[in-house]
């Protein structure tokens, strides 16, 4: 159970009754003039969940994941957050992009990635002050790299990369976290350990919203799930929505699923 | 060799040297953003798409430094931003969009400088002639230098994270979209000024090679910026003074010692050459 002191949007003092709480309401998008990827989603996720988003190719978990980052205006619906549009907070997202996406040979070192979180906070000119460098700290030793912050991003493990980007979401203490098939490319140790570091992040009081493949790790990697297939065919525990009815509605017929 | 101090102190030697001096630096420093952009090639296209503008100029307004200017930066921004926007508009990738643009645009200033009876200006324009830089030009050129490192500098925060990770730095309120097109614009700019200098087809190499060598180098982007603009203005002035005496075509000589200096750091840089020590 999260503790009130431990909720990053605790202020102090104060107790945490009203869950912080994410709401799409009647989302359709879509690319160009093409036909809608998304067509009325809606539902509702609450800080401290961590929401795997399920689905067939093409189903439109990355058009979603888009909507959301704000990277493509939906045609119609609403994103809010806590009842006021979300895009008015852009510092509260944070997109972790698919690890095919990014360019690792990039002249970066993991803490200057990391330090690319302040920007919402700093804008384009201001400079980094100690409060910045405290968080960019801390944000590293949370993730556990300050022994790695001098490498270049492309010299550390897929796990120690997820984990620079992870890093860079904490520093620029986004309430909520949007990743794009994290746990693509990664072997069972590192699945198990990102595993982790997500439920400890939900465990402050994030909310954690990942694309994924993967159903039979669904149950014991999140605690909520939306299966997708443009239109939204269930929300619901990770560990009851899953059901076999549900799948073949998501996928069709002949999938079969072995949990 | 006193022939050669002689002609140092003639003032279109001068002039030469500080032009080259001053481009050499310019496209070193911007080169970096065509190497992160991982976009030499869109680049390469670009800078024979400026060919027909300055044509088009020729024929509109006459021989004049403005017209040629202004030519060339209307060509550039046309095929550049045209291309951007056919392929956003349509199923083409940008690369597509602007081959299909560019040699379009390269044939039809072939054709106008010929019917001009410009076939002579023809071979300046493909391979350079710094020694017909006037001093205006070299204004031109300086004024263009100052608007890089002045604009790269001022911008370089959301410059950096949008080169890296535009996805996220449009979640983060980054004005990607600018910035794309700033970018765009301010490689167009110092392509210009380095027409005069190497030439349509060799500017590509005073754009890559720089930062190409700085990348073999360094982990930091920022010295990109700076260490591509040293090796670019360096460069370019040992290949004046080794043009003069071998006889060489001075745009084709910066050229190449920017190459062989590119082949230098391939070999021998601590931390990514062919020769480091490895672990």
């Amino acid at each position: 159970m999260v503790e009130a002191h431990d909720h990053i949007c605790w202020g102090g003092g104060h107790r945490h009754d009203k869950a912080h709480s994410l709401e799409l309401r009647g989302i359709c998008a879509g690319y160009g003039a093409g036909q809608d990827a998304l067509s009325d989603i809606s539902f509702r996720a609450q800080c401290g969940q961590r929401v795997a988003l399920i689905g067939p190719n093409g189903a439109g978990k990355s058009t979603l994941l888009n909507v959301l980052a704000g990277l493509l205006t939906p045609r119609s619906g609403q994103v809010l957050w806590n009842g006021k549009p979300l895009h008015d907070t852009p510092h509260e997202i944070a997109f972790m992009p698919q690890r095919s996406e990014v360019n690792w040979a990039f002249p970066i070192t993991v803490r200057q990635l990391v330090e690319m979180g302040r920007y919402p906070a700093l804008g384009n000119w201001k400079a980094m002050r100690q409060h910045d460098r405290d968080i960019v700290d801390k944000s590293l030793k949370t993730l556990n790299l300050m022994h790695l912050q001098h490498r270049q991003i492309g010299a550390l493990s897929g796990g120690q990369q997820q984990r620079a980007f992870l890093a860079r979401a904490l520093a620029q203490e986004a309430h909520i976290l949007l990743l794009d098939e994290p746990f693509t490319g990664l072997d069972m140790p590192g699945v198990e350990s990102l595993g982790q570091l997500l439920y400890s992040l939900s465990d402050e009081g994030r909310l954690v919203i990942a694309s994924h493949h993967d159903l039979a790790t669904v149950p014991s990697l999140f605690d909520r799930a939306v299966l997708l297939n443009t239109q939204l065919i269930a929300v619901g525990n990770a560990g009851d929505v899953l059901t076999e009815e549900q799948i073949c509605r998501t996928f069709g017929r002949n999938y079969r699923f072995r949990p | 060799m006193n022939e050669f101090l002689q002609f140092l102190g003639e003032p279109i030697a001068q002039r030469s040297l500080w032009a080259c001096a001053i481009i050499g630096f310019s496209n070193g420093f911007v080169s970096a953003l065509v190497l992160l952009r991982r976009s030499s090639l869109q680049i390469g296209t670009l800078s024979c798409a400026l060919l027909p503008g300055i044509a088009l100029s020729i024929l509109l307004f006459g021989l004049t430094l403005m017209s040629i200017l202004l030519g060339a930066v209307l060509a550039g921004l046309m095929v550049g931003l045209g291309s951007l926007f056919v392929s956003r508009t349509s199923r083409m990738d940008h690369d597509t969009a602007l081959s299909v643009l560019h040699t379009t645009a390269f044939a039809i200033g072939y054709i106008i400088l010929i019917r001009l009876g410009l076939q002579q200006k023809v071979d300046d324009w493909l391979f350079g002639n710094i020694m017909s830089m006037g001093d205006a030009d070299l204004w031109i050129a300086y004024g263009i230098g100052a608007v890089a490192v002045l604009g790269i500098t001022a911008f370089q925060r959301p410059l950096l994270i949008t080169l890296f990770d535009p996805r996220a730095a449009k979640a983060m309120g980054c004005p990607t979209r600018l910035i794309h097109y700033g970018v765009f614009a301010l490689i167009i700019l110092v392509l210009v000024s380095s027409l005069q200098a190497v030439g349509a087809f060799l500017t590509l190499g005073l754009l890559v090679a720089p930062a190409a060598t700085m990348y073999l180098l360094t982990d930091r982007a920022q010295l990109m910026f700076w260490g591509g603009g040293l090796i670019g203005g360096l460069g370019s002035v040992l290949a004046f003074f080794l043009s003069y005496p071998l006889g060489w075509h001075l745009g084709a000589t910066i050229i190449v010692v920017l190459g062989a200096v590119f082949l230098l750091a391939y070999i021998f840089s601590p931390k990514y050459g062919l020769l480091r020590r490895k672990n």
